[in-house]
């Protein structure tokens, strides 16, 4: 009887020990896109954060969209507690009401006190989601198989001059764009054009031209492969990959800059997140002037801090420059278009159908 | 019942009784009523199993494919006033009232599922590009506290002047609405609120309907191609030598569906072992290889493959049981091979082939992976237009409603084969 009676109290006394210790140690998921990405993110946020506070961190992949958020909210079971969202979904979930609201006053200031909402650039702080990234998609080609290389958006539509096949993302964001660049169209006024019928039609034309010459991809790590096999001479991709791919494996990839479309990446907490406050925590730490330029010398995605710009030294371990290879230094800044999200957000449900109808013929 | 022998072992009544006393009749009541609860208990596991798994979830896709209440949530006082205008000119103030009320509530309450980014979503499936004017018009109201409304919403946006899109808005309101199932095929509301065909560059339902049904009856017609000497084969050697042959069919009948068509992939790619082979022979130059994967081709290629076993084992199990001694007695009797190949062989294997081409053309109807990694452009089928709805559009209510006319198909296509064929002539072996 005595011995039931102590064992039962020490198992007692042991369990709440432990569920004491996990309380303290909290585990946030934290959801974002893979690959040299999330290492990027591994390296300059989540391992810092766990050094300093103690807490874990689960990291989990996806591939973009809402879906999972949406499924996740409205069945009232959240187990992502923070996500790396682009913008047009970003806004969208937030509009629906799937994402809690980021009081942006609360994010930490800059090292010289600049408040972070003066800090960080134009655009990146939105009602539920705030920026860590300015990425890009561009278009690269392997120079050691095209000597004289492509220089400009419609080199990538000309067949005649560059013959051969063209990888580029399955669906008309941002295709049009591009077609639009390539067709002689003002990077300023792709979106008033691309608002009337007719500049619509004018991007599909456009796209029809190359159609027959298309590789479409999905995933982002699929175009650097494309080119690495040889299957494509071009390709559209996220402008990181590609780096990733000359500065880890030594591939001899050239990205052009022209007519480059610009977006963001922005954490978000879906709503009713069992662990907000802690997510919020790990939020406002990962978007410090220090980690984002950390993240820089992983990837060559830009800070959405403007104090973070200076500190982007060289990229890890090897001696490569990373302001150059940003999206945002100003040389490739020459003609470059701002991903429009509400002009998606209005046209995208439209836009893919004719995609998907103009593909299917 | 008046036997002296059973005189004891009766009641007053007459009736008879058991050992305990009770009447037989009302214990043997109490058996059988106990055997049969007995039966059912041990069918609840799977009764349970197919209400969960099978009768919900369709009646829920059912259910979603008319019913969309993200109108009535977010604007419930407008909801149930627009339903009186008779949709000439613009709606009364009173309902610009209740509008412009509804949105500012909805925007504050923020509640999942009922603020004005659902209703905005809802309208611009109806009238698409009208989606940022309900986010930007509701972000403006906030500063409206009094009326008159009408010109305060047409001064934040003169499209608030458009009666179509209050023709859309008295529309939308209405929580059950035919309008999925309109736009699954390819039909859609013009601004008069009168139904039209979508315009053509935005069609993509019904013909890829049609090119579900006509690769899948394709795929069919060539799994039996295959399959039928395949398991006339399997059927007439002797046990030992089929037994091998049946191990080469069912090995990738285990083998996972992925790595199937992962395997497909590496073969046909331009730089893969067919083009290879090809290339090697010299029947192609290294500079025309041939596109067999990404387009209808690989898409037919695979799933064949896939869904071969499907044909070969319901042919090869009513085969193993037609005697050889009716084909030798029917060439005994003078009949060519062809006429007791066709007379007597093949409408015994009738049912078998029958099973096949049933389940083979319905597993097809409604496949997914292989296409969506294997169909590049143009080989995609209706499933995955409805994958991509439910994955990345998020709308749901088409999804279901494209899933709901593939439902319909599927059930019409077994009414006509029963009609045809007969569904008791099946056998799965």
């Amino acid at each position: 009887m005595k011995i039931t009676k102590f064992l039962a109290s020490t198992v007692l006394g042991a369990g709440l020990l432990l569920g004491a210790a996990v309380a303290n140690a909290g585990e946030i998921t934290v959801v974002s896109w893979g690959g040299a990405y999330t290492k990027s993110q591994v390296e300059a946020y989540h391992k810092p954060w766990i050094a300093k506070t103690g807490n874990s961190i689960k990291s989990e992949d996806y591939s973009g969209g809402t879906a999972e958020i949406k499924a996740q909210v409205e069945a009232g079971n959240v187990t992502w507690d923070l996500v790396d969202l682009e913008l047009s979904d970003a806004v969208r979930a937030c509009d629906e009401g799937l994402l809690e609201t980021i009081d942006a006053s609360t994010l930490p200031p800059a090292p010289d006190g600049t408040p972070a909402t003066e800090d960080f650039l134009p655009g990146t702080l939105h009602d539920c989601a705030v920026a860590n990234i300015v990425w890009s998609t561009i278009f690269a080609y392997d120079k050691s198989k095209i000597a004289n290389g492509p220089t400009t958006m419609a080199d990538f539509f000309d067949l005649k001059k560059f013959p051969g096949k063209r990888g580029m993302r399955k669906g008309p964001k941002p295709n049009l764009e591009f077609a639009l660049i390539a067709d002689g169209v003002p990077a300023a006024d792709v979106y008033k054009v691309l608002a009337t019928p007719e500049g619509v039609d004018r991007a599909f034309a456009k796209l029809s031209t190359i159609k027959d010459s298309v590789i479409w991809w999905e995933a982002g790590a699929q175009p650097p492969q494309l080119l690495a096999d040889g299957e494509v001479i071009m390709t559209t991709a996220y402008n990181g990959r590609i780096f990733n791919a000359v500065a880890n494996e030594d591939k001899p990839f050239e990205i052009v800059w022209d007519g480059q479309i610009l977006d963001l990446d922005l954490w978000a907490i879906p709503k009713g997140s069992k662990n907000k406050e802690l997510a919020m925590d790990f939020l406002r730490f990962s978007t410090a002037t220090e980690q984002l330029a950390k993240q820089a010398s992983y990837i060559s995605y830009g800070p959405a801090r403007k104090s973070s710009g200076p500190l982007v030294g060289k990229f890890n371990g090897k001696d490569i420059d990373m302001g150059p290879q940003m999206p945002t230094a100003p040389a490739n800044l020459k003609n470059a278009v701002q991903n429009d999200f509400e002009f998606w957000a209005d046209n995208q449900d439209q836009l893919n159908e004719r995609f998907n109808a103009w593909l299917a013929k | 019942m008046t036997d002296v022998a059973f005189k004891d072992q009766m009641n007053e009544a007459g009736e008879l009784l058991t050992a305990d006393g009770v009447p037989l009749k009302q214990k043997l009541a109490i058996t059988t009523r106990r055997a049969r609860m007995r039966a059912l208990l041990l069918t609840a596991p799977l009764i349970i199993f197919l209400v969960v798994s099978f009768v919900i979830p369709i009646g829920q896709m059912l259910f979603r494919s008319v019913y969309n209440a993200a109108g009535s949530n977010v604007l419930p006082n407008f909801a149930v006033s627009i339903q009186d205008w008779d949709e000439q000119g613009l709606p009364t103030e009173q309902m610009f009232e209740d509008f412009v009320k509804d949105m500012q509530l909805a925007r504050k309450n923020r509640i999942t599922g009922k603020t004005v980014g659902n209703l905005a979503t809802r309208v611009n499936y109806e009238i698409p590009g009208t989606r940022s004017l309900f986010t930007k018009s509701s972000r403006k109201l906030s500063k409206v506290t009094e009326g008159p409304y009408k010109e305060a919403l047409i001064k934040i946006d003169k499209k608030w002047n458009d009666p179509g899109l209050w023709i859309a808005l008295k529309r939308v309101t209405k929580d059950i609405t035919p309008y999925f199932y309109l736009a699954a095929l390819d039909y859609k509301y013009d601004e008069k609120g009168d139904i039209v065909a979508a315009d053509e560059l935005y069609q993509i339902y019904v013909s890829n309907f049609w090119k579900t049904l006509r690769l899948s009856a394709t795929i069919t017609f060539i799994t039996i191609l295959l399959a039928y000497p395949v398991s006339y084969l399997l059927s007439t050697l002797p046990l030992r030598t089929s037994n091998m042959l049946m191990i080469l069919v069912l090995l990738p009948f285990w083998t996972s569906l992925l790595v199937r068509t992962t395997a497909w992939i590496a073969i046909l790619q331009t730089e893969g072992m067919a083009n290879d082979i090809l290339v090697f022979i010299g029947i192609i130059g290294d500079d025309n290889r041939v596109q067999m994967i990404y387009n209808q081709t690989g898409t037919i290629i695979a799933m064949v493959h896939i869904l071969l076993p499907f044909m070969i084992l319901p042919l090869f199990s009513v085969m193993k049981t037609i005697p050889p001694s009716y084909m030798r007695a029917a060439r005994s009797m003078g009949a060519t091979p062809f006429t007791a190949f066709r007379r007597i062989y093949l409408p015994q294997t009738l049912p078998g082939l029958a099973a096949g081409t049933l389940l083979v053309f319905i597993l097809a109807i409604g496949f997914y992976i292989t296409p969506a990694l294997v169909g590049g452009e143009d080989g995609l089928l209706i499933s995955n237009l409805i994958a991509y709805h439910i994955q990345k559009s998020l709308n749901w209510s088409l999804g279901a409603a494209l899933g709901t006319i593939l439902l319909i198909i599927v059930l019409v296509l077994y009414w006509l084969y029963n009609k045809l064929v007969g569904i008791d002539k099946l056998s799965f072996g």
